[in-house]
């Protein structure tokens, strides 16, 4: 369950609202059932007070809707994020996405969020109702009754490995701040670097397979925000609605993958909104995990401003060949 | 009606694959979806697909014709691969229902031969729902999820399938597996579907009516200020146009292969900023026009041209998977007052 509650963050809209620090609010809305929510723009108290929510089904990250948002707007936006999210907010602002001066940033702590999905497979399908206790989820279900489930089994993948609990920027926090986190987010890449190239090979080829390019991963993604995107362009030459075949369908993540490559901040956010469930999160962090081996520790979106190793030529680089006999999982 | 106890049902599926491909929902780690049958797969216990059962007859891509350049002769080639009949196994009644939607888009005239052909070939065997979810509302669109149509009708009870034949495609698959069943005594079915009315009644949707749209009501939304905040967080993703198994609209593109050209077709999604793309761009400008039209068509343009039938099965599927949560449910709840 949230620490903060719903009331904590309307009181502090409303303030801004009211002393004209901002003129609208980036927010999460109620939706059909405790857990379809909605991101949303709510321009008065009363849409607030009506609608808006904060729970443990707030997964959405705002950074990416700044982009557009700051364009529409005319005064400043009220944007609250999670820490995790405020690495996404600083790697927008390194790339020159959004005018900084149109945002103010009210960081809120997070105890992590909750995978509907996970819900599903532990407490039965048919949620009547989800309710967050401090000692865990009660799902009231319509074949199983009232199920209790322990949070930490049901968080979405990327809050059980948690990264960071810090706010990397804000305008003002909301509780207390956290801590960088020691986390396991690369055991499972490890698991796959083990793997013989022909295991690892079957292994894509039967999670990409399920793939039908609707796009949600590089719509919801904070690195992907090309005007137009190479594979909508007609003019680019590999322009495609849909993978002809195995190889175009690999062809689409491996080079969306590349393109974020030194951008991504982990956000979780392709894993968590891919209809097919497929662990597209192990392919950027498998670049992470180099990066951090070849060049030192990096972390996109940490400070505003830094430049990824990719892009940064300095002449005691890692030389290829060693790359790729390091990369292959000799993490020496 | 006949019967066949559940453990037999493997040998079932091994009679009928003998004689023509014959397809399962399966589990996967993306949740279930319709796979080939080979001997030993077990069928899964998932209420629905993730990608629907249009796939059959509709697929994402689909070759329709090659052509063969040889100095100044071109040879045009039939790409059709669907040549024998097959079976689906385990479609609900919504999807089956979304079959009927897709049959006046593409059978009516001028008809579409390709999808004509997947159509001719496919045998039907659809199942009752025992197990709705909240994201069910089939009901609103006077789909009744026990009674599913299709060339075979079956009912699961917690040991036994029944089967109803529906038509002669239906009554020859049966009699392949005669031997395999056993009468059954319709009362057992009539109290399965007792007992899943009693569960629909209490689903969160089902008061959800569409009462309120229909054909000639176009000037009534189509300017309604509501949309702005519908689709203002929308993505123009696809993904609901791609998991719904109403959703028909698809691009035509050739593809060079270096010594001739493959014609092929490929789902669109009126969702995307290069759907319908003319010379002078996309008519819909913005993602409020693009989203608007989804649901426009789904609920208004699309029964007015057919008699009133709409062209939403209530499947609850983009429910489900909308990286936002925007739905077909909450367009209707807002447009159309809370009902
Ligand atoms: S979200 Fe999933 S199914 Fe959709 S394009 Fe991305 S990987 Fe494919
Ligand atoms: S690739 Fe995935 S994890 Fe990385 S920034 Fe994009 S959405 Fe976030
Ligand atoms: S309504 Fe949802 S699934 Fe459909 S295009 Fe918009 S964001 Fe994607
Ligand atoms: S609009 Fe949604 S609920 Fe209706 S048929 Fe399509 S996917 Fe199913």
């Amino acid at each position: 369950m949230q620490k903060i509650s719903r009331e904590t963050l309307i009181e502090k809209a409303k303030e801004l609202l009211q002393n004209g620090t901002v003129s609208s609010v980036l927010g999460w809305k109620a939706g059909e059932f405790s857990y379809d929510v909605t991101p949303a723009t709510f321009n008065s108290v009363e849409e607030l007070e009506k609608d808006f929510v904060y729970n443990d089904f707030c997964g959405a990250n705002f950074s990416k809707y700044l982009v557009k948002a700051t364009i529409k707007a005319e005064g400043k936006i009220l944007v609250f994020l999670k820490p995790c999210d405020t690495y996404s907010f600083n790697q927008l602002l390194t790339e020159h996405r959004f005018n900084r001066e149109k945002v103010y940033v009210v960081g809120i702590p997070c105890e992590g969020m909750v995978d509907v999905e996970a819900i599903r497979k532990a407490a039965g399908e048919g949620i009547v109702s989800v309710e967050c206790t401090n000692d865990g989820l009660v799902v009231d279900t319509l074949y199983n009754g009232k199920v209790k489930l322990a949070e930490q089994d049901v968080l979405l993948e990327r809050c059980k490995v948690c990264k960071s609990k810090k706010h990397v920027a804000y305008d003002e926090l909301l509780g207390d701040e956290g801590e960088v986190i020691e986390s396991k987010r690369f055991d499972e890449v490890e698991r796959l670097e083990k793997m013989t190239p022909d295991e690892r090979f079957a292994f894509w080829q039967r999670e990409l397979s399920r793939c039908i390019r609707c796009n949600a991963c590089r719509d919801i993604c904070p690195a992907c925000t090309c005007e137009q995107c190479v594979f909508n362009n007609p003019k680019s030459g590999v322009e495609n609605k849909a993978a002809a075949n195995s190889f175009e369908e690999k062809m689409f993540h491996i080079i969306r993958a590349f393109h974020v490559v030194g951008r991504c901040t982990d956000c979780g956010e392709c894993s968590r909104v891919c209809p097919q469930n497929i662990p597209l999160h192990l392919l950027n962090r498998k670049f992470i995990k180099d990066i951090d081996n070849f060049y030192g520790e990096y972390q996109a979106g940490a400070e505003v401003g830094s430049r990824a190793p990719l892009v940064n030529y300095t002449t005691d680089d890692i030389e290829a060949s060693d790359a790729v006999r390091k990369g292959d999982g000799e993490n020496a | 009606m006949r019967k066949c106890s559940l453990s037999n049902l493997s040998a079932v599926f091994d009679k009928i694959s003998e004689n023509l491909a014959l397809y399962i929902p399966v589990d996967t780690n993306g949740g279930a979806k319709f796979e080939k049958y080979e001997s030993g797969m077990v069928m899964s216990e998932a209420l629905n697909t993730v990608r629907s059962a249009k796939d059959f007859f509709f697929p994402q891509i689909e070759d329709v014709a090659a052509f063969k350049v040889e100095g100044k002769n071109i040879e045009v080639v039939d790409t059709r691969v669907i040549k024998d009949d097959f079976v689906i196994f385990g479609a609900r009644a919504c999807d089956v229902k979304a079959f009927e939607v897709l049959d006046n888009v593409f059978l009516s005239d001028p008809v579409d031969s390709y999808y004509a052909n997947r159509r001719e070939h496919g045998i039907i065997f659809a199942l009752s729902c025992s197990k709705p979810v909240e994201t069910c509302f089939c009901n609103a669109f006077g789909i009744d999820c026990t009674e599913p149509k299709g060339d075979v009708s079956m009912w699961k009870t917690e040991s036994e399938m029944y089967f109803k034949a529906n038509s002669e495609k239906g009554e020859k698959i049966l009699a392949l597996v005669a031997d395999l069943l056993t009468d059954g005594e319709e009362k057992v079915v009539e109290s399965e579907k007792a007992k899943t009315k009693e569960v629909l009644k209490k689903l969160p949707l089902s008061n959800l009516s569409p009462d309120k749209f229909g054909g000639g009501k176009t000037k009534e939304y189509f300017d309604d200020p509501a949309w702005k905040s519908l689709s203002e967080s929308c993505l123009g993703c696809g993904t609901c146009t791609f998991v719904c198994p109403t959703c028909q609209c698809y691009d035509v593109k050739d593809f060079n292969t270096g010594h001739g050209v493959v014609r092929f077709r490929c789902w669109d999604s009126c969702m995307y900023s290069d759907f319908t793309k003319m010379a002078h761009g996309n008519p819909r400008l913005t993602q409020l026009e693009r989203f608007r039209q989804r649901f426009m068509h789904k609920l208004v343009y699309y029964p007015e041209n057919n008699n009133g039938l709409f062209m939403c099965v209530g499947c609850g599927r983009c429910l489900a998977k909308c990286p936002i949560s925007m739905n077909i449910v909450k367009v209707m709840k807002t447009l159309g007052g809370k009902n």
